[in-house]
């Protein structure tokens, strides 16, 4: 009872936070309301038994992620031009974005209610997980099962750093 | 508990909102936090499955999609700032170099 009424609160937030990002004009504001989102699906996760996933939602999406997010919106310091609203050029496009969006809801809803879900199912039930712990299984999930992907992203990250110092630097030399 | 579809449903309902946002919005960083939303959606389909098949490996997949969002937006922010440099504005139609 108490789990359901928890699910509709964060839901509810989770979805006028979503709509708020979209239909907010200035982009500070579409950040700050996006952090809000994942914090509240970071309790929808807690909810599913994922808590380590949970933290680390809070951690590197809500922490690390958003933050540079909103440095670069100040950074850019954009200006009025930019801002949404004024200009049109495409005919038609927002009432056909929107109507577009509720076909995929419906359909995506449609898809969700009718389709019978069946797979075979693992050993770690919730009472399982709760005995060793949720961190624990992820960590040793990690390190057996996922050693190969999870140095495939430790080099990915070391790409991205790479490639963004590249990206964004002032070229000095021009020629 | 919560019948698994509701979370399935929110799930879906997050992904359009994310797909619309890509497709009304014009600056740039606001459609990159556009597509991190629909990244969330995923997310939340994975751990819901992961629940439901009581099973670990969504909360793993989970685990490496953050990664890959993490070095999406540190590339993705860079062009951006590149690209603001050279044109003086985040607009997505005014940045129509590869267009034909």
């Amino acid at each position: 009872m108490l789990e359901s009424l928890l699910f509709l609160i964060m839901g509810s937030i989770t979805v006028v936070c979503a709509l708020c990002v979209v239909f907010q004009k200035n982009p500070i504001y579409s950040a700050i309301f996006l952090i809000q989102t994942m914090v509240s699906l970071a309790v929808l996760y807690v909810l599913l038994h994922a808590q380590f996933i949970a933290a680390i939602q809070v951690m590197i999406y809500a922490g690390a992620i958003m933050v540079l997010f909103i440095f670069v919106i100040m950074l850019l310091n954009l200006s009025k031009a930019d801002e949404e609203g004024e200009r049109d050029n495409l005919f038609f496009q927002k009432p056909s974005a929107i109507i577009l969006g509720f076909i995929l809801v419906v359909m995506i809803g449609a898809v969700t209610l009718k389709t019978v879900s069946q797979g075979v199912k693992g050993e770690y039930t919730p009472e399982t997980i709760s005995q060793i712990g949720n961190t624990q299984l992820v960590g040793k999930m990690l390190f057996t099962k996922y050693v190969f992907p999870f140095e495939i992203a430790s080099i990915l990250l070391f790409a991205a750093i790479i490639g963004a110092i590249i990206l964004a630097k002032k070229r000095i030399i021009e020629d | 508990m919560i019948p698994l579809t509701w979370y399935l449903i929110l799930s879906g309902i997050l992904f359009s909102i994310g797909a619309v946002g890509v497709l009304i919005k014009r600056n740039a960083i606001v459609i990159f936090m556009c597509i991190e939303l629909m990244l969330n959606a995923v997310n939340l389909a994975f751990i819901t499955f992961s629940r439901q098949l009581n099973s670990m490996d969504g909360q793993i997949f989970v685990f490496f999609i953050m990664t890959v969002a993490a070095a999406e937006a540190a590339v993705g922010l860079a062009i951006i700032i590149a690209i603001y440099r050279n044109k003086a504005t985040v607009n997505v139609d005014d940045i129509n170099l590869m267009k034909w």
